[in-house]
């Protein structure tokens, strides 16, 4: 059976098909992007019984208008969006199957910044490299590169399967627009004064207006360094916080480059780059030093709920 | 040579912090070894300067074998690590100066030289591909003849057009695509630096050399 197509009738304010990310080419310069919160994306991978790796739609403060060509089972994970289906309310964290035709309207946003809308089977927009990810000042992956626009139609599976009903675990949002991230120490971290490093993770950073998916930049007090000089490019993953000379820290997101040459003071760590991706301008996030133990037991601790969906069997 | 670990996703090798063409070597060698050894158990192998960064799933991946395992093969000096070097240089085509190199004349009066001057310097070199970042199939290429090395502008560009070659300091290179950018804009060329669906996706790879052809205006 051919695709059907998830037709764009308005696109919300960023929308953009993302998957686990382009691995395995940052040798070339080619950045990862992926969704901002992986942990949301996979949840409502989970609940629509998609591998982790399908591709779905991340939508960003204000969510799209949508109709499906053809019958679906989908779900919407991650910010808390009022969601109508054919103008009745429907719940999110949870799977529900639409009818060929049906239209999906996300309404007002409650808490968080970023959800994650999945289709059983996934979207189908042509694989780059491995991914269908996209990234946008490069213009690659997702629909031809770029955010949605109206008129769009993006193509997915059918749903021929029974009605599901899994549930999800609450996404970790942050509370009233403030986040605790948890930071191990960056490479560079001796590149700042011990005052500085206090700073960081005491102190409560607002996120600026200047921000989007490569990074956040962050209004504070500047940290100072500890010497002069700037290092030679390197690496960076995601949750690097890299401080320019000027002092306030950026919070590299999906859409970094491959590599930089600004000092590194810390990481977020994984467990907590989900939350980090739910952060908005205007919000705010308290950094807090853990250990590398820690911060293991957070990730093992994060991925528990997703371990239970897997397992419960909620077929209606 | 120093590992640490870059938050709890990435695995960081630093040799000597310089920018040197048999750092550089090391580098380039250590990654394509690891790449073998690892590809298939970590997300991404990726060698700059003079560093190696091994990005991980921190679920999936037993820390203590991981790490020893990067130790072992960064202590390794095999001779036989394949080095671009060994493959020609890719000749990049370049209309110089004109409409193609804004920057062109600016560069000779910083230099106290003729635009022409400046153009047989920075085409005579063989360049060395140190590592690829920024955007995709975008390569630092080095060493800039240092009568040349003009640091980049103090205000960047909104936007310079695709194929720009550009100078800034002792580092050379091409924007694969149209992007901000604060280069010295000395000409420009029609070849196409990153395609991804070609392969290999990128023209040039870490550790090859590129030579730079003035080319007749079309």
């Amino acid at each position: 059976m051919s695709d059907a197509g998830l037709i764009v009738k308005r696109p919300g304010l960023l929308s953009t098909v993302q998957d686990l990310g382009r691995w395995g080419h940052q040798a070339l310069g080619v950045p990862v992007a992926g969704p901002m919160d992986v942990y949301s994306h996979r949840l409502a991978n989970l609940l629509v019984g998609n591998a982790a790796d399908a591709a779905t739609l991340e939508v960003t403060l204000i969510g799209p208008d949508l109709q499906f060509e053809g019958r679906s089972l989908i779900a919407v994970c991650g910010a808390e969006f009022d969601i109508a289906v054919n103008g009745q309310q429907a719940a999110t964290g949870a799977s529900l199957v639409v009818a060929a035709g049906a239209r999906v309207q996300f309404g007002r946003r409650r808490a968080g910044a970023r959800a994650y809308l999945a289709v059983a089977g996934g979207l189908r927009t042509p694989v780059l490299l491995g991914s269908r990810a996209t990234h946008l000042v490069s213009a690659m992956g997702g629909v031809d590169g770029r955010a949605l626009v109206a008129g769009d139609r993006i193509p997915y599976p059918p749903y021929e399967g029974l009605p599901l009903s899994r549930r999800a675990p609450l996404a970790i949002l942050p509370n009233q627009g403030r986040a605790r991230l948890r930071i191990l120490e960056g490479p560079q971290a001796e590149w700042f004064s011990k005052s500085a490093r206090a700073t960081l993770g005491s102190v409560s950073f607002r996120v600026s207006p200047r921000s989007n998916r490569m990074g956040y930049r962050l209004e504070g007090p500047p940290l100072a360094r500890a010497h002069d000089g700037e290092p030679i490019s390197e690496p960076t993953p995601f949750g690097s916080i890299q401080v320019p000379s000027a002092g306030e820290p950026i919070l590299l997101m999906a859409d970094r480059q491959t590599a930089g040459g600004y000092p590194k003071i810390g990481a977020v760590i994984a467990a907590d780059l989900p939350v980090a991706g739910q952060l908005a301008p205007g919000d705010r996030i308290e950094f807090t030093w853990c250990t590398r133990h820690e911060a293991a037991a957070a990730l093992i601790a994060r991925e528990r709920p997703l371990l239970r969906v897997a397992d419960a069997d909620g077929r209606a | 040579m120093n590992l640490r670990w870059s938050g709890d996703t990435m695995l960081l090798v630093e040799f000597d912090q310089a920018i040197d063409p048999e750092i550089n070597a090391q580098a380039i060698g250590l990654a394509a070894r690891l790449q073998s050894r690892l590809g298939h158990i970590v997300r991404d192998v990726v060698p700059s300067y003079c560093s190696v960064g091994i990005h991980f799933d921190p679920l999936l991946t037993d820390l203590g074998a991981l790490e020893r395992v990067v130790e072992e093969e960064a202590n390794r000096r095999p001779s036989e690590d394949a080095d671009g070097s060994q493959r020609p240089p890719i000749d990049i085509p370049v209309e110089y100066g004109g409409e193609a190199g804004p920057d062109l004349d600016a560069v000779a009066e910083w230099a106290s030289c003729t635009a022409a001057e400046v153009i047989a310097r920075h085409s005579a070199p063989t360049y060395r591909v140190y590592m690829l970042g920024f955007v995709p199939g975008f390569a630092y290429l080095g060493r800039v003849d240092s009568r040349i090395a003009v640091p980049r502008r103090r205000v960047p560009r909104d936007s310079v057009p695709a194929g720009s070659v550009g100078i800034a300091g002792e580092q050379t290179g091409v924007y694969p695509i149209s992007t901000p950018g604060g280069w010295n804009l000395i000409g420009r060329t029609r070849t196409r630096m990153f395609d991804a669906a070609r392969m290999p996706a990128s023209l040039v790879q870490p550790g090859d050399l590129v030579r730079f052809v003035a080319a007749r205006p079309l």
